[in-house]
């Protein structure tokens, strides 16, 4: 087996010798891979199994008898389980009554539910405590309740689901849109009754796609950093904050390391299962001519029901949004309510330098990104090369790793020489590039699939090397798909934080940073102008590529996501 | 230029089954001359597409060797190879317009902007293209993107060219005024070419000579006549048309060849066959449909058979019968004038003869 295994590589390795650039990108793309993806995750993996330079298992041990870390555990993997079931249940409701119902101002239930995939994941924390904290708007001074117990459990899972359903929202929506409505009518007419038919037909369609979405909330829950950090508390220990507090609080790198395995471990088996068994499981409903459907598979009252749920959840995220908004034009939240633009003064006087800084960063890393993205998918897809499947593997690992653990992981590797980039520029744009690759990967491969080889090999018989195949015919072809994966990429960067946090310094600061920061300080009005500030250069980010996509192309050729 | 299959084999890996190898193509030699167009046919998963990529070297052959004029080309890379393929599927590139996918082989060469454009607009003339030259690929009709993927191949003046079932994607009135097109065309320039098709008319119609493969093997190698007439085994005789195997067995082998052979109540003397017999030989005799008179009558000792007819169908021009012969064997005939043989009807018992001019000899 090896042996023929051996010897087809041999074949490989001779034809791409022909090829010298192509042997050159193929080479230094595995070797970045491993530089950067690799390396950092086996030194997290090092420096908790061998605290001392020797094997042994006491750092674990000593992580596991702590009575706290333990439940830290426990807290995560609960807060994972439940934002999942939560959140995939908030979203399905959205994603079944906008596609399968005609109830009105669909477009803007799409809009609402879209908005909190594009802001900074810890919105819903920082709003929560405006609205419900000590001072809280609705604690205080609607309700004059003292002491909600905001901070812990409670608060956490509802900023969560708020932030993580829309997730599901997406996908659901596109699992329920592939569904013909067809389906359901047929069943209709064989007599079923609506609920039969949704409980019969409808749902185990969409089941595949629930697992699916359930399994990314976990995972996302579990690796996220921002709102536990605001909102946990020190009653409900979360092994994200957890890690980050061993390591920059006590500087205990071993602890903060398996602490950060720990993490790693339920994320990165989860998110293979969602990866290579759920996403294969799904159905293909056939179809003929597409019909339009005269959505009769939800009831008059049903569908009057669900519009109110909907409503509920919609007002729900626009207090959300109000309170950032309001709290960041007023002089005091909760005390003095007189308009102001003093936050914004201060946030272009101390904080410019981060907006700056992130500008930089995402506006650099991520197109590199994006370009690496769709030259890893052309060669995974088109070419045949030995380790192509550890290309493909280790390229898509950083969806699956929690920024927490790559934050820790370029700390311990690249604190000294000859790879000495901690506090500098470089290790804030490689991580951010080597985060967000998987995501050109992904719109990359779906586009390559679409387009025949055939025009490829046309361009190579009409005498065209590789690299002007390359450049001539396949670029030309998957220009659509970089830039959608351009704006998804670009949003993550401008909203990261679990990673980054470990690696900002006083030279380079991050605007996520900056409102973390800001929030612990408790100036939530400047916390709450600087998340404005974001959200609004994300939103002209994102007009801007679409601009230059519909002027160049005419129409939005987007695979990841639909505004 | 002349180009040279010598032993050539592909075999695959099974995509499915690691283990598992598939042989593609086994031992084919072909030689093909300066000028002239070859087709492949065979049924689906014959190996035509293997064989025709690895003349266009998008596959390596496991064995063999491709030579183009004088040269071993096994090395050559398929953007340095003089062939030019029209793909099934025309391959044209969809973010270019009609003209700047002719110009793409020139503008690779290098080949300067002015000359580039006369010689597309020459080219686009020749093929009745003129109109097209800004249109976008997905504004074209079947037949007119069969052309620009044609004239795009054309313009580089390839020593080969290679079609890959070109009009498979076509309507068959398109399909009829196409092939005469193409072939037109390549005459016209003199390209040495190669045709894949599973269309016997198609490869009738537009080749000097027909390679019949089968399972990876080539099975014949002739002229459109010597394929359709002195098939070389059974497969051929098959594959190509309506036919009948009657058994017979060979009575003597004479001096100039010929074979005399016993075929039902009768003997005749046949000139054409395959192989070598002797006396006592078993072997079929190969016959057409349209090559057996049917006489009705009883009993007729003159001729081959006496038989049953089972079925008759009426077209017009002319009547296909199946006649049942002996209780059991069906032999298929057609006749060519209804109006003065007359039109028999099933269980009508007619006699079944024909010119031995008209039939070969198989091994069984
Ligand atoms: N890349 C490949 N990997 C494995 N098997 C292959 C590959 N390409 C072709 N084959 C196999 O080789 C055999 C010959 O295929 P080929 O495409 O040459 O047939 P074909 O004569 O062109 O058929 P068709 O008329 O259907 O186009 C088939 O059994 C096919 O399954
Ligand atoms: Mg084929």
């Amino acid at each position: 087996m090896s042996d023929t295994w051996g010897r087809r590589s041999l074949r490989q390795l001779r034809q791409i010798a022909n090829d010298p650039l192509l042997l050159i990108v193929i080479l230094v793309i595995l070797a970045s891979l491993v530089l950067f993806i690799i390396y950092p995750l086996s030194k997290v993996i090092i420096t908790s199994f061998l605290p001392d330079g020797k094997f042994s298992f006491s750092v674990f041990k000593e992580v596991f008898s702590s009575w706290y870390l333990r439940q830290a555990f426990y807290n995560s993997i609960m807060m994972g389980i439940l934002t999942a079931v939560a959140g995939v249940g908030v979203g399905f409701v959205f994603a079944f009554t906008l596609a399968r119902t005609d109830i009105p101002f669909k477009k803007f239930f799409h809009l609402i539910a879209i908005i909190p995939i594009i802001s900074p994941p810890f919105i819903g924390a920082l709003s929560i405590i405006m609205l419900f904290g000590n001072n809280g708007f609705i604690s205080d001074h609607l309700l004059h309740l003292q002491n909600i117990k905001i901070y812990g459990f409670r608060g956490l899972l509802f900023a969560q689901v708020v932030t993580f359903f829309p997730v599901a929202y997406i996908t659901l929506r596109g699992v329920l849109d592939s569904i013909s409505p067809t389906l359901e009518d047929a069943a209709l007419d064989l007599g079923g009754t609506r609920f039969k038919v949704f409980r019969r037909v409808t749902l185990p369609l969409a089941l595949p796609g629930i697992a699916s979405a359930m399994l990314i909330l976990f995972v996302e829950t579990l690796a996220d950093f921002g709102n536990p950090l605001i909102l946990a508390g020190s009653q409900f220990p979360i092994l994200s904050v957890q890690a980050y507090l061993q390591i920059t609080g006590m500087y205990d790198l071993p602890k903060g390391s398996a602490l950060a395995l720990i993490l790693l471990v339920p994320s990165i088996s989860v998110f293979f299962l969602q990866k290579y068994w759920v996403s294969r499981k799904k159905y293909v409903t056939i179809t003929g001519k597409p019909t339009s459907s005269t959505l009769k598979s939800v009831s008059p009252i049903a569908k009057w029901i669900l519009f109110a749920v909907c409503t509920f959840f919609a007002l729900t995220i626009i207090l959300i949004y109000a309170a950032i908004l309001w709290g960041a034009f007023v002089k005091v939240w909760g005390f003095n309510n007189t308009f102001t633009l003093d936050h914004f003064k201060y946030v272009f006087s101390v904080g410019f330098g981060a907006v700056k800084d992130t500008l930089i960063i995402a506006g650099i890393s991520t197109p590199i990104a994006g370009i690496l993205g769709m030259v890893i998918a052309f060669l995974v897809v088109r070419k045949e090369f030995p380790l192509k499947h550890f290309m493909e593997v280790s390229s898509m690992l950083s969806f699956a790793v929690p920024g927490t653990v790559i934050g820790i992981g370029y700390v311990l590797a690249f604190n000294s020489h000859p790879l000495l980039l901690t506090g500098t520029l470089l290790i804030l744009l490689l991580n951010f590039i080597f985060r967000y690759v998987p995501v050109g990967i992904q719109s990359g491969v779906a586009i390559l699939r679409q387009v025949d080889p055939s025009i490829e090999e046309a361009a190579i018989d009409l005498g065209a090397d590789s690299r002007s195949t390359f450049r001539r015919v396949t670029l030309p072809l998957m220009v659509p798909a970089f830039f959608s994966g351009l704006i998804f990429s670009f949003v993550r960067a401008m909203t990261a934080i679990s990673a980054v946090i470990f690696l900002v310094s006083s030279n380079w600061n991050l605007m996520t940073v900056q409102i973390m920061s800001q929030v612990e300080s408790g100036r939530l009005g400047a916390a709450a102008a600087f998340s404005v500030i974001l959200v609004l250069i994300i939103l002209a980010a994102i007009l801007i590529i679409r601009a230059i996509l519909t002027l160049k192309y005419g129409r939005f050729g987007g695979t990841t996501l639909k505004f | 230029m002349s180009l040279k299959l010598v032993n050539i084999s592909k075999i695959f890996k099974d995509p499915d089954h690691a283990n598992k190898e598939v042989v593609a193509v086994e031992d084919v030699n072909l030689e093909i001359n300066e000028g002239e167009m070859v087709s492949f046919l065979g049924p689906s998963g014959c190996g035509k597409t293997t064989t025709l990529r690895i003349v266009s070297g998008f596959e390596n052959p496991t064995t063999g060797e491709v030579w183009l004029g004088d040269k071993m080309i096994n090395d050559l890379p398929p953007n340095k190879r003089d062939t030019a393929m029209v793909f099934q599927s025309y391959a044209i590139f969809p973010h270019l317009s009609v003209g700047q996918n002719i110009a793409f082989g020139l503008e690779l060469k290098g080949v300067k902007a002015d000359i580039v454009k006369k010689e597309v607009e020459a080219i686009m003339a020749t093929m009745n293209l003129t109109e097209l030259y800004n249109r976008s690929p997905d504004q074209l009709s079947g037949g007119q993107q069969q052309r620009v993927a044609l004239a795009r191949s054309i313009i580089n003046k390839p020593s080969v060219l290679l079609f890959d079932e070109p009009l498979s994607n076509l309507d068959a009135k398109l399909r009829d005024l196409m092939r005469f097109e193409i072939r037109r065309i390549q005459q016209s320039f003199g390209i040495t070419s190669i045709y894949v098709t599973h269309d016997q008319a198609e490869a009738m119609t537009v080749s000097d000579r027909i390679v019949v493969m089968n399972e990876g093997h080539i099975m014949q190698v002739g002229t459109p006549f010597e394929i359709y007439s002195h098939p070389a085994n059974k497969f051929v005789a098959d594959f190509i048309g309506r036919v009948n195997f009657l058994d017979s067995i060979v009575e003597e082998k004479n001096k100039d060849g010929k074979y005399l052979v016993h075929i039902g109540k009768n003997v005749k003397l046949i000139n054409s066959s395959t192989g070598n017999f002797t006396k006592g030989d078993k072997v079929l005799t190969v016959i057409r449909p349209e090559s057996l008179t049917v006489s009705i009558g009883e009993k007729d000792s003159g001729s081959v058979y006496n038989g049953v007819v089972e079925k008759a169908v009426y077209l017009g021009a002319t009547v296909e019968y199946d006649i049942m012969v002996d209780g059991r064997e069906i032999i298929s005939a057609v006749t060519h004038n209804p109006v003065i043989e007359g039109v028999f009807k099933s269980g009508d018992r007619v006699n079944i003869d024909f010119d031995p001019a008209a039939a070969h000899l198989l091994g069984e």
